[in-house]
């Protein structure tokens, strides 16, 4: 769309409806309750129609969030009205209608911006919820929290509508079975939620990280969701109890440190650039600075997590001046440490790049052969890193092998283009 | 100057199940519509409709009032438009701006008689 100065409608921030949708949402859901999820989705999309109907001959609003805040809950008091004899709605709600209280003003309370931000965090708690399966986390997140559309999710995971749809029902039957509640948890229970909470948040910023998705748009409104819902953990007060906030603070510098570097990642043409060949200079150094200083705000506590050593690692990477440059041997430090505190085998796999850095491709792959196969059987890094290896050593034979299954295993094209170049200069050698 | 009534039929938003982000999108257009149309002024004035109603008749003395107008969804009138052109092509023209169009919504253009008083 076009936006000239006269052109108001420019004035409405972009993703204002999808965000607000997410309050909304979160806040309705809390009124009617976590089982009458549904219907606070049909209060804020008639909410938003009202608003596309309306706004074009009346003007926009000089506050639209307002506006549209005001609407559904002038529609939530309506649906109360209506239908509070013969239906159930939340616990809370129902007590606060046999006391004293009008219908009126127990939902103008509900509506005050503190309560938003607690609902919005009580949604957070209910969508990444442990007994979930983790795709369906992300995509009741996208759904509920970000305003996506179903068919919005499904481009962004690469798949159809239709397994959206089954994901996002099986979750919503396991929320109504009644053991996820909508609340913010306490207690022993907060920290194995929020951890919780901190993976799926990760693994969303990686679904938009993922070089395999084709489709800029999305993968950038991901990787921004990620990063907006844990600035909203940030915010709320909760994450003062304990180390939490240093914690996120980590994850957000991580996050930030790796958006930094994705417009560098490929060339013009969609193709994966390896680090050293990427240009160094198309690193978005706001997003480092940002980085940076979140970084900073992470080294409070007495706790290093796993988010901390990440982050410090990408550190390294993005403020060395250029390939040459980086300190391999800090990196290496911060992996080892990395390694004892999980020694997953792909954080191992990681480890050994590093190492071949320092002590070359032999001694990469002994540490290579050394990690349990399968944890990395299915994963095609594995095979692209060792062909990679292999070729260094000058075991052409060996590399062409790991090159080629790597292709196999990995769905995306990019990726796919990238090794078989490799292969193709391979064979000339030979 | 003649004046010209643009009926639009179909789609319905409630039918189609936008995301928050392309309703925001379609009230953009919708917007930028109507201020263009403003600003050029020629644009008399016009209303979304709600659906559903009803359809008043009378036979004899005897009016009948029956629930409607239930046509097939993508002729039922969702709105309308007053604007003024120099002939039917150019108001016809300008119908072609309508922003639902990919929600198989329609325009009909029709000429608003003049009454000489």
């Amino acid at each position: 769309m076009h936006s000239s100065d006269k052109d108001k409608s420019s004035q409405i921030v972009e993703h204002l409806f999808r965000r607000e949708a997410g309050r909304m949402t979160s806040v309705l859901t809390r009124v009617f309750g976590i089982e009458n999820i549904e219907l606070a989705e049909d209060v804020v999309q008639d909410t938003l129609l009202k608003a596309l109907q309306q706004w074009p001959f009346t003007g926009i609003p000089d506050n639209p969030s307002a506006w549209l805040f005001k609407t559904a809950k002038n529609k939530a008091i309506d649906e109360l009205r209506h239908n509070r004899l013969n239906k159930k709605y939340s616990e809370e709600i129902s007590e606060l209608f046999n006391s004293e209280w009008t219908l009126t003003g127990v939902i103008k309370e509900f509506f005050s911006e503190n309560e938003i931000k607690d609902d919005q965090l009580r949604m957070i708690f209910t969508c990444c919820h442990p007994d979930l399966p983790p795709e369906s986390q992300i995509a009741l997140s996208l759904k509920n929290l970000c305003g996506f559309s179903i068919k919005e999710i499904a481009k962004a995971f690469l798949t159809n509508e239709i397994t959206i749809t089954k994901r996002l029902s099986r979750a919503k039957d396991k929320i109504k079975e009644g053991s996820i509640k909508f609340e913010i948890p306490a207690g022993s229970e907060l920290e194995k939620r929020i951890k919780n909470v901190q993976s799926t948040l990760y693994l969303l910023f990686n679904e938009g990280y993922n070089s395999g998705k084709q489709d800029i748009l999305i993968r950038t409104d991901l990787i921004n969701e990620a990063i907006r819902l844990a600035e909203l953990l940030i915010e709320h007060p909760i994450t003062e109890i304990g180390n939490y906030r240093a914690e996120i603070y980590a994850l957000l510098a991580l996050m930030y440190f790796h958006y930094a570097r994705n417009p560098a990642r490929t060339d013009d043409n969609g193709n994966i650039l390896l680090l050293k060949n990427q240009d160094w200079n198309l690193w978005d150094k706001k997003l480092i600075v940002k980085g940076i200083e979140y970084l900073e705000r992470s080294a409070t506590g007495n706790k290093l997590s796993e988010y901390h050593l990440q982050a410090g690692i990408s550190y390294f990477y993005v403020t060395a001046e250029n390939f040459e440059k980086i300190e391999w041997g800090k990196i290496l430090n911060l992996y080892n440490l990395l390694y004892e505190m999980n020694s997953s085998a792909i954080i191992g796999l990681n480890r050994a790049i590093v190492i071949s850095q320092m002590n070359g491709a032999e001694a990469a792959i002994d540490e290579i052969k050394n990690l349990s196969f399968e944890q990395l059987e299915n994963y095609y890094l594995y095979y692209s890193t060792l062909g990679e290896l292999y070729l260094q050593t000058g075991n052409l034979p060996e590399a062409k092998k790991y090159f080629e299954k790597a292709i196999q295993m990995t769905d995306s094209e990019p990726e796919k283009k990238l090794l078989r170049t490799k292969l193709e200069k391979l064979n000339h050698m030979h | 100057m003649e004046k010209y009534m643009f009926i639009f039929k179909g789609g319905f938003y409630e039918d189609s199940n936008l995301s928050p982000d392309e309703v925001q999108g379609k009230m953009g257009q919708w917007y930028k519509w109507v201020q263009d149309l403003q600003e050029k002024n020629i644009y008399s004035g016009g209303e979304p409709l709600l659906k559903g109603g009803k359809i008043v008749k009378k036979n004899g003395n005897k009016f009948s009032v029956t629930d409607g107008p239930f046509p097939e969804s993508k002729e039922l009138v969702g709105g309308y438009f007053v604007i003024s052109a120099k002939d039917i092509n150019e108001a016809t023209e300008i119908a072609k701006n309508y922003p639902d169009f990919d929600l198989n919504g329609s325009v009909e253009v029709r000429q608003v008689m003049k009454i000489d008083m």
